[in-house]
């Protein structure tokens, strides 16, 4: 008895020691997003600024309800929030299939540098909202340009992290694969590419913040779903709990698809930082 | 009888610079085991990245019974001093990747990949990663990843220099017993004048600046331990000693010039 006591009261510092650096860091967070909710339901209750500026959190919620259950701006909230992802998705698809092929043929190739890579640092500083009338005086109001726009605003940060892993491959396993009768084709996909794939990864979830904050700017023409139209269609009659409440739904959706990238990277990239 | 010749061959990284080689002249043949030594910048591993095709010589020929060498291919494989095996994949499909890059069918690779990682001792370790494992299991399978390409030369850059003592004595019975299986013509670049002494059937020493042959010997130290001799013994053998004195001799003679 004395002795499984002895064990027990010996194991306890060993846990201890590891416990409270995780639950601290956690309980921080939690408690800075309760700090500015509790700050925010203070500012509003005390009627520091006009409701038009900051409503409650209460009306927050209250317009996420309404828009969850009635609708908002012609659509319910799911359906926004699909329009919205949607477009994301297809763009980051479309990004992916255009980004990688160009950023292996500029790591790979120096004709293929020559042509492409002036190319990519021209699109990479413009902003979404300047080219975006050239998009629609060429492509029209309809979807394709959403998805277009998403896409040109995510091109860069694939293209720049697919070329910088292509080059991260070691030497040596690039010479292995040489003396061992590998062809151009097969260096590349069975050496080059699974090189480059961490690269790639970071890249995407770079292109994927992009992406989100290009949402707005995408859906400000002629769309009739998407949280960025629920946005603009509440800021013009200054529904501010509304455009909050939109807010903090893309804020969700770009955490979520975030924990879901990082999701893939530990189950199918599991040898990322390994040597 | 196939042999891999270098012949008056020279390199220069740099067109005005001091020559790396100069005037080096080797034959490597089918059953041989060769060993290059000597002090760093003597231009061992760029001797062995000319053999391996990497590199074009500044002059002379690189040859392949007699013909000329254009690029690095499977019938040289090369083992390297910092593994460069793939993390992407499992340990049998790192073992498997020559037969999948000559279009082996994968069930059929898989099975020789298998048998190649039990002759390294290493068979149950097929499912693992490359990162779960030692340095001298990460060599053992680029060993076996080499031979995999069933090469006429093995060519091996310092496999064993990252590695402690006792690891490299099992590492030496082992490689030798796989030469004498495969009967690949074998280079092996090392700094271990035992080592070279103990594996080789010939020993050639490399001085530095420009790096040039100044010694190339047969010896059969090797061949005695495969026919059952101790290795202890063999090592404290007063031919051993001698010839050890030697290379060491040969190696370090350059540094008073």
């Amino acid at each position: 008895m004395a002795d499984t006591t002895l064990q027990l009261e010996a194991r306890r510092p060993a846990d201890a020691v590891v416990a409270p650096g995780l639950s601290w860091g956690r309980f921080i967070g939690v408690a800075t997003i309760l700090g500015l909710l509790l700050l925010w339901a203070l500012a509003s209750a005390l009627a520091w600024t006009s409701p038009v500026f900051l409503p409650s959190p209460a009306r927050v919620w209250d317009a996420l309800v309404r828009a969850a259950t009635i609708g908002y701006a012609n659509a319910t909230l799911v359906e926004h929030m699909a329009a919205s992802l949607w477009r994301v998705g297809a763009a980051l698809g479309c990004t992916l299939a255009v980004g990688v092929p160009v950023g292996l043929l500029i790591a790979t190739s120096r004709i293929g540098r020559g042509i492409l890579d002036p190319l990519v640092e021209f699109i990479r500083p413009l902003p979404p909202l300047a080219y975006l009338p050239l998009i629609i005086i060429w492509c029209g109001i309809g979807e394709p340009s959403k998805v277009l726009v998403i896409s040109i605003a995510m091109l860069a940060p694939i293209v720049i992290s697919t070329v910088s892993g292509v080059r991260a491959a070691g030497e040596s396993q690039i010479r292995a694969a040489r003396s061992f009768g590998a062809t151009r084709g097969q260096l590349l996909r069975e050496v080059m590419l699974p090189a480059a794939l961490p690269s790639i990864f970071t890249g995407l979830r770079i292109a994927l913040g992009a992406g989100w904050t290009t949402l707005v700017a995408a859906e400000l023409v002629a769309a009739t779903r998407g949280l960025g139209y629920m946005i603009q269609s509440a800021a013009q009659f200054l529904v501010t709990d509304m455009v909050i409440a939109g807010i903090l739904m893309i804020s969700a959706l770009a955490t979520v698809s975030e924990f879901f990238l990082r999701w893939i990277e530990r189950r199918f990239l599991p040898w990322i930082g390994k040597q | 009888m196939s042999i891999l010749s270098l012949h008056n061959v020279s390199l220069r990284y740099d067109p005005d610079g001091e020559p790396v080689l100069e005037d080096v002249t080797l034959d490597l043949a089918r059953g041989d085991f060769i060993s290059v030594i000597g002090r760093s910048g003597s231009g061992k591993t760029s001797l062995l990245n000319l053999a391996a095709g990497f590199l074009p010589p500044s002059s002379g020929r690189v040859l392949i019974n007699s013909r000329p060498v254009t690029g690095p291919g499977p019938d040289r494989a090369v083992v390297f001093q910092d593994d460069a095996l793939y993390p992407w994949q499992t340990v049998v499909e790192n073992v498997a990747l020559p037969l999948k890059l000559a279009g082996v069918a994968p069930a059929e690779r898989l099975q020789t990949a298998r048998r190649l990682l039990d002759s390294v001792g290493l068979g149950e370790h097929g499912q693992r990663r490359i990162w779960q494992l030692s340095g001298g299991q990460r060599q053992r399978i680029g060993i076996a990843r080499a031979l995999a390409a069933r090469p006429e030369f093995l060519l091996m850059d310092e496999p064993l220099g990252a590695l402690d003592a006792m690891t490299r004595e099992m590492m030496h019975g082992l490689i030798l017993k796989l030469w004498n299986d495969s009967r690949a013509g074998t280079l092996l670049i090392t700094h271990s004048v035992e080592e070279a002494l103990f594996l080789s059937t010939r020993v050639v020493v490399l001085a530095p600046f420009p790096g040039r042959i100044v010694l190339n010997e047969p010896f059969d130290f090797g061949r005695r331990f495969l026919s059952g001799e101790n290795p202890r013994v063999l090592k404290s053998d007063p031919a051993f000693i001698a010839a050890r004195e030697r290379l060491v001799t040969a190696i370090h003679d350059e540094e008073t010039v």
